[in-house]
């Protein structure tokens, strides 16, 4: 089994994220691995302990970005490849996508490839599906459980989350999968893996060594704005007893006829 | 074929998403802007029925495909029939739903088509003929405007962020059949079961949302049953605090949400979690019991209309964005809260 997750460094979840005269900012928080991408570092490791054979991390970013790669080499992928380019600064989606596509076809041979839902920085939720369709590969998005994996078979059987329930679907490998966080808990980095991570060299390739031209974006977020203030006023309702509050807060809440 | 704007419209076993008819409406305004009408198309299991529905709700051209390799959702056969057409008719926009089929829908034909996705977009606008789209990103900590210089213009609209139009039952037309693009043997998927979960509101399409967080657990009143451990007797403790979160959203018709840190403890499934890692959500009320309100929280839910919030602590960030907040112990004021609901409601 041939297994490649991709993942992206973002802004800690706890950031305090503005826009400062144009550009983003986050203060002293730490860039860290997304966290959905956790999820399917922990998706691929199981797969790889089940049917044996290799995960390797892959992800666009500048050089610091290597971190995120440490962290799932800590977590106990095998290997992990920096795709770093001067010409990837503006890269959309799609470039993106072209490019991880063209990373999964250097590796060669890889038979599932798996995703977190989203990034947290920009929440497109794309990655997956679009990487999925410039591989020519069956999408299995939001992937809940792995049923059944069988490297053998080529075949895989998984249950995945949508709006009604759950779907359960086969299909044949090679396949893109996305997965929630409901796939599994993401294993803590081991000593000795944290060990590891810091002693491996991570390779970077460059669009030449991809053998793909630079992507030119067709998307372009010209601004970025902070979101316009709440202006809260907070009514705070007291009363005598819990009845007294209660009915003096749906009087408030009906007033406000949003029921 | 024409019409400069196009619909996706989800729908699931004949019953078109909600938020599809929010696509549509939103497409009205831009092919308004734009010129010319809407067409809007609809694939799978039962469709013409939703075609139908769709024309009520403004499209002027419906186009549904309904055939067995179509019958259950399918990403493959879905992207390549809605490629296929909107590769031939070449309209301006191509709009979703941001249901999680209509984002990788989205995803997918905007490969294939050579062109770029904005997905889960809150606003729309048109200048100089192009469409702008205004989207949140860090979970709404910011907010993006972003263009598309090829077309379509591929987007997909968040749910409840745009208007429903309203069901015009006296506007019909004849929708038009169309056929699969992929041979049913050539689809590398195959669906073997669905489980529909077992009703509930969803959090992303739910008017009211009541949420609990680590608080829920906190009620010293109660004495778990006997032979539960330190970390059993806690979950016990939530899980009947989320009881009465439960109460009050099922009176308001509403659905049950929960802070990360309540997720994370074990006191409820990760379906419910509001926030960055979570849903984000939007309901026109949303009421915080027992949740502090840390930033990630936040994010999830600071777009929601009207916020209550019900904390012991005074000091919880949470009511900086609450319009009403009250300091006590939810245990007292909630079941006080579902009952002074329920009477004025008459339910």
């Amino acid at each position: 089994m041939k297994i490649v997750v991709c993942v992206k460094q973002v802004p800690d979840s706890a950031a305090r994220v503005v826009v400062e005269g144009g550009r983003v900012t986050w203060g002293d928080a730490p860039m860290v691995i997304n966290p959905w991408d956790e999820y399917a570092v922990e998706a691929a490791l199981l797969q790889s302990e089940a049917h044996g054979g290799s995960v390797t991390a892959v992800t666009i970013g500048p050089e610091s970005a290597k971190d995120a790669l440490k962290h799932a080499l800590a977590m106990g992928c095998g290997e992990a490849i920096l795709i770093s380019d001067a010409a990837l600064a503006d890269i959309d989606s799609q470039g993106a996508a072209r490019v991880l596509a063209a990373a999964i076809q250097k590796i060669g041979d890889v038979d599932v490839v798996f995703f977190g839902r989203q990034a947290i920085d920009g929440d497109m939720g794309v990655t997956a599906p679009q990487t999925a369709r410039a591989l020519g590969w069956s999408m299995l998005s939001l992937v809940s459980r792995i049923v059944a994996l069988d490297p053998g078979a080529r075949t895989v059987r998984v249950s995945r989350a949508t709006e009604e329930g759950q779907q359960v679907v086969d299909a044949s490998l090679p396949s893109a999968i996305s997965v929630g966080k409901d796939i599994a808990e993401p294993r803590y980095p081991s000593f000795m893996g944290i060990r590891k991570a810091s002693r491996a060299v991570i390779p970077t390739w460059s669009l030449a060594d991809l053998g793909v031209p630079a992507p030119a974006a067709v998307v372009r977020w010209p601004e970025l704005l902070n979101p316009p203030a709440r202006e809260v006023k907070t009514d705070m309702i007291t009363g005598a007893s819990p009845q007294e509050i209660a009915a003096a807060l749906v009087d408030k809440i009906l007033a406000e006829k949003v029921l | 074929m024409s019409n400069k704007v196009w619909v996706f419209i989800d729908q699931f076993k004949g019953k078109g998403h909600p938020g599809s008819w929010e696509a549509l409406g939103a497409g009205r305004s831009l092919a308004e802007k734009l010129g010319g009408g809407v067409t809007a198309l609809v694939i799978g299991e039962q469709a013409e029925a939703v075609a139908g529905e769709a024309f009520q709700y403004g499209a002027d051209e419906v186009l549904f495909a309904d055939d067995a390799s179509l019958a259950d959702y399918r990403a493959e056969p879905y992207a390549a029939l809605i490629v296929k057409l909107v590769g031939q008719a070449r309209p301006d926009v191509l709009l979703f739903p941001t249901t999680t089929r209509g984002r990788e829908l989205a995803a997918m034909t905007a490969i294939d088509l050579e062109t770029g996705v904005m997905p889960d977009v809150t606003a729309l606008e048109v200048q100089d003929g192009e469409v702008i789209a205004t989207r949140p990103v860090y979970a709404g900590k910011l907010l993006s405007r972003v263009v598309c210089s090829a077309r379509p213009q591929v987007i997909t609209t968040r749910i409840r962020a745009f208007p429903s139009p309203p069901a015009d039952p006296g506007r019909s037309g004849s929708a038009v059949k169309v056929e699969p693009a992929m041979p049913g043997d050539s689809i590398a998927t195959r669906v073997v079961e669905y489980a529909e979960s077992g009703g509930g509101v969803s959090l992303s399409d739910a008017g009211v949302i009541v949420s609990g967080g680590r608080g829920v657990s906190n009620n010293p009143a109660l004495t778990p049953p006997a032979g539960m451990d330190e970390k059993q007797a806690e979950i016990w403790r939530a899980q009947q605090g989320f009881k009465l979160v439960g109460e009050l959203a099922g009176v308001l018709g509403g659905a049950v949400g929960a802070s990360r840190a309540a997720v994370d403890a074990g006191y409820i499934p990760y379906e419910h979690q509001v926030g960055q890692t979570g849903k984000v959500v939007s309901p026109d009320l949303y009421i915080a019991c027992g949740i502090s309100g840390a930033i990630q929280h936040q994010a999830g839910m600071r777009t929601s209309k009207v916020i209550v919030a019900i904390n012991k602590d005074p000091e919880a960030p949470i009511f900086k964005l609450a319009r009403f907040g009250v300091v006590g112990d939810l245990f007292q004021i909630l079941p006080a809260l579902t009952e002074a609901f329920r009477k004025k409601l008459n339910k």
